[in-house]
C-alpha cells in the first residue's frame, strides 16, 4: 500500500521535475518581458529530439547533450530577435499569438526533418531499478531530480551573486529604471530567452529515456509547464519549482488511483481550481492592477 | 451602416454566381469548407475582436456540436435536428457555467483557462471510446429533416451559403445594436464602459455563450457534411487555425472574418503538394500578420481606401 503510494510519488516527482524546468523557463521570460512564451514546450521537444539525432550520428553522450542544449538556446535567441523584438509594444494577446506562431514553425520544421515517429535513447546509467521501501526507483529519475536541483541552485547563484543576474532581476522589477542605470535591457531579454530555452531543453533531454519523444510532445509538456508556473505563482522562481513538482505528483496519483486515461486532464482542471480560488498562485507576488 | 448593406449584397451576389464558376465537386467541397470556417470565425471574432476576449479553446465547442450530432443520432436514435439543437444548447450552457469565473481573468490567464477547457473537452472525446470511437473517430449519418435529406456537395453549398449570408447579416445587426456598441466600448476600455453603466461581465458572458452556440451548430453541420468526425476537430491546432483566421482577416471586422476563413482554408489545399509544411506555413503567417498587419487584412485595406471600418 505504502510502497504503491511511494511508487506513484516517485514517477510524479520525475515528470514534475520536467514541468518545473519548463515552468522556470516561462518564469524567466515572463519576468524579463511579461511575455508568455507558448513556444517553451518546443524547446523541451528540441532537447530530446536533438540528443536522439546526435547520438545516432555517433557522437558521445556528453557532446550530444551539450549540442542539444546549445542549439535550442540559439533557437530561443533567434525567436526573440525575429518575432518578439519587431512586435515591441504589442498587447498581451498579440504576443501570445506570435509565440504560438513561433512554436508552430519549430514543430513543423522538426516534423518535416525528423518525421512523425517516436524515438528515445538509453538511460544515462542503466535501467536497473533501485529498491526504496518496496518501491522501484529508476536511476534516470535520480538523474532528472538531481539535474533539476543543480539547475535550481545554479540559477539561484546566478541571480543572487552575479551582476548579470541582478541586471535581469532589476529589469523584471522595472525595465525603464533598469535602462536608466545602464542595464542593456535588450540583452537581458536575449539572455532570458537563451536560458529559458536551454533549461527547457535540459528537461527534454532528461525525460526522453523515460517517456520517449516525438515532434509533438512539446505542446503538452509546455502547457503543463505553464500550468505549473501559474500554480506556483507566475513570476516566482521557487513557485515554479514547487508548482512543477506538485502538478507532476497530483497527475501521477490521479493516474494511479483514479484513471490513467484522464491523467492529462489533471493539470487543466487544477488550473481552473487555482485560478478561481488563488488567482496569484501559491507563491505569486501580491500585485494590484492599475487602471 | 449603408456600406455594410452593400457588402452583404456583394457577398450574396458572389454566392449566387459562384456555382456557375465552380467546375466540379472538389471545388464545391473547398468552398463549403470555407463557408463552415467562416461561420465559426464570425462567432469567434465577436468574442475576440469586439469583446476583446481571447479564446484558445474554441474548437472544443465545435467538437461538442460535432460529437453531439454523431453520438446522439448513432447511439441514441435522435433526429439530426434535435441532436444539433441539444449540442448547441449544451455548448452554450457550458460556456455560461464557466464564463463568470473565467472572465474575472485577463490576458495570459484567460488564454490559459480557455485553452484548458478545450483540452479537457478533447481528452473526454478521445477517452470515451465506447461512444465516440476514441482517436479513430466515428461515422455520422447524413442530415435529414422534415422528410428531406441533404446530400452531395452542391445541395450542401446552398445550405451553407444561406447560413453564411444569414450569419453575416446577424453579426452586422448585432454590432449596430446597443448590445454591439456596449461590446465595442468594452474592447475600448473596460473601466470606462463600466463607469458609463455597461454591465461588463454580463456582456462578456453573453457573447461567450453566443459564440459557443455558433461554433457548436457549425460543428454539427460540418460533422453531417463530412460524414465522419475525429477528435482532431476539437483539438488545440483547430483552435489555433480558427484564431489565425480571425487575426489574418482582421479583428472586429465582419468581412475580415469571411476573408480570413477563405484564405486560410484555401492555404492547406495549395500546400497539399508539399506535405508537412502546412504547420510551418500557419506559424509564419501568424507571426508575419501579427507583426506587419496587426489590424488584419480587411481593416488595413479599408483604411488605405479610406473607408474607415
Amino acid at each position: 500500500m505504502l510502497a504503491q503510494l511511494l511508487q506513484f510519488v516517485f514517477s510524479g516527482l520525475t515528470v514534475g521535475a520536467t514541468y518545473a524546468l519548463a515552468a522556470l523557463g516561462f518564469t524567466l521570460i515572463y519576468n524579463a518581458s511579461h511575455v508568455i512564451n507558448f513556444a517553451q514546450g518546443e524547446f523541451i521537444m528540441l532537447g530530446g529530439i536533438l540528443t536522439v539525432v546526435f547520438l545516432a550520428s555517433g557522437l558521445p553522450l556528453p557532446v550530444a547533450i551539450l549540442l542539444a542544449l546549445l542549439i535550442p538556446a540559439v533557437a530561443g535567441v533567434v525567436i526573440e530577435k525575429l518575432t518578439i523584438e519587431p512586435a515591441k509594444g504589442a498587447g498581451v494577446e498579440s504576443l501570445i499569438i506570435i509565440t504560438i506562431g513561433a512554436s508552430l514553425v519549430v514543430r513543423g520544421l522538426v516534423q518535416v526533418w525528423f518525421g512523425k515517429g517516436a524515438a528515445t535513447f538509453p538511460a544515462f546509467s542503466g535501467s536497473t531499478p533501485i529498491a526504496v521501501a518496496g518501491a522501484a526507483l529508476a536511476p534516470q529519475s535520480l538523474w532528472v531530480l538531481g539535474s533539476m536541483a543543480v539547475i535550481v541552485v545554479a540559477l539561484w547563484l546566478f541571480f543572487s551573486r552575479t551582476i548579470a543576474g541582478k541586471g535581469i532581476l532589476a529589469t523584471a522589477v522595472d525595465p525603464l529604471a533598469a535602462q536608466l542605470v545602464g542595464i542593456n535591457t535588450q540583452r537581458v531579454l536575449l539572455v532570458s530567452f537563451a536560458l529559458a530555452a536551454a533549461i527547457g531543453a535540459a528537461g527534454g533531454i532528461l525525460l526522453t529515456p523515460i517517456t520517449m519523444t516525438s515532434y509533438d510532445v512539446g505542446i503538452m509538456l509546455g502547457l503543463k509547464g505553464f500550468v505549473a508556473a501559474v500554480v506556483g505563482g507566475l513570476g516566482s522562481g521557487p513557485g515554479a519549482v514547487i508548482g512543477g513538482l506538485l502538478v507532476g505528483v497530483i497527475e501521477a496519483l490521479t493516474a494511479g488511483y483514479v484513471s490513467s486515461a484522464y491523467k492529462d486532464a489533471v493539470p487543466f482542471v487544477l488550473i481552473f481550481v487555482i485560478l478561481f480560488f488563488m488567482p496569484r498562485g501559491l507563491l505569486g507576488p501580491k500585485t494590484t492592477e492599475r487602471v | 451602416m449603408r456600406r455594410a448593406r452593400i457588402g452583404l449584397l456583394v457577398l450574396a451576389a458572389i454566392l449566387l454566381a459562384l456555382p456557375l464558376a465552380l467546375p466540379n465537386a472538389f471545388y464545391f467541397d473547398v468552398v463549403n469548407r470555407m463557408a463552415i470556417n467562416a461561420i465559426v470565425v464570425l462567432g469567434l471574432n465577436l468574442l475576440i475582436g469586439f469583446a476583446g476576449q481571447i479564446s484558445l479553446g474554441h474548437a472544443g465547442f465545435f467538437g461538442i456540436g460535432a460529437y453531439a450530432s454523431a453520438v446522439l443520432t448513432t447511439h441514441f436514435g435522435w433526429s439530426p435536428l434535435a441532436a444539433l439543437v441539444a449540442g448547441a444548447v449544451a455548448a452554450a450552457l457550458l460556456a455560461l457555467a464557466i464564463a463568470p469565473p473565467i472572465f474575472r481573468l485577463r490576458g495570459h490567464y484567460l488564454a490559459m483557462a480557455t485553452l484548458g477547457l478545450g483540452i479537457v473537452i478533447s481528452i473526454v472525446i478521445r477517452n470515451e471510446a465506447t461512444y465516440t470511437g476514441g482517436p479513430d473517430g466515428m461515422p455520422v449519418p447524413p442530415l435529414a429533416a422534415f422528410g428531406f435529406e441533404i446530400g452531395g456537395e452542391r445541395e450542401w453549398y446552398w445550405v451553407l451559403a444561406g447560413l453564411l449570408l444569414f450569419s453575416v447579416w446577424a453579426c452586422q445587426n448585432l454590432i449596430d445594436s446597443p448590445f454591439g456598441r456596449a461590446l465595442r466600448a468594452l474592447h475600448g476600455s473596460e473601466v470606462a464602459s463600466q463607469v458609463v453603466g455597461v454591465d461588463v461581465t454580463r456582456y462578456k458572458v453573453t457573447i461567450f455563450a453566443l459564440s459557443a452556440f455558433f461554433a457548436s451548430i457549425v460543428g454539427s453541420l460540418s460533422a453531417h457534411y463530412v460524414g465522419f468526425v475525429t477528435p482532431n476537430c476539437a483539438e488545440f491546432f483547430h483552435s489555433v487555425e480558427l484564431l489565425t483566421m480571425v487575426i489574418v482577416g482582421g479583428m472586429a471586422s465582419v468581412f475580415g472574418s469571411v476573408i480570413g476563413a477563405v484564405l486560410l482554408t484555401a492555404l492547406p489545399q495549395a500546400l497539399a503538394t508539399i506535405e508537412g509544411w502546412e504547420t510551418v506555413a500557419f506559424g509564419v503567417i501568424l507571426i508575419v500578420s501579427m507583426i506587419f498587419l496587426p489590424k488584419g487584412l480587411v481593416p488595413t485595406l479599408a483604411a488605405k481606401i479610406g473607408w474607415g471600418r
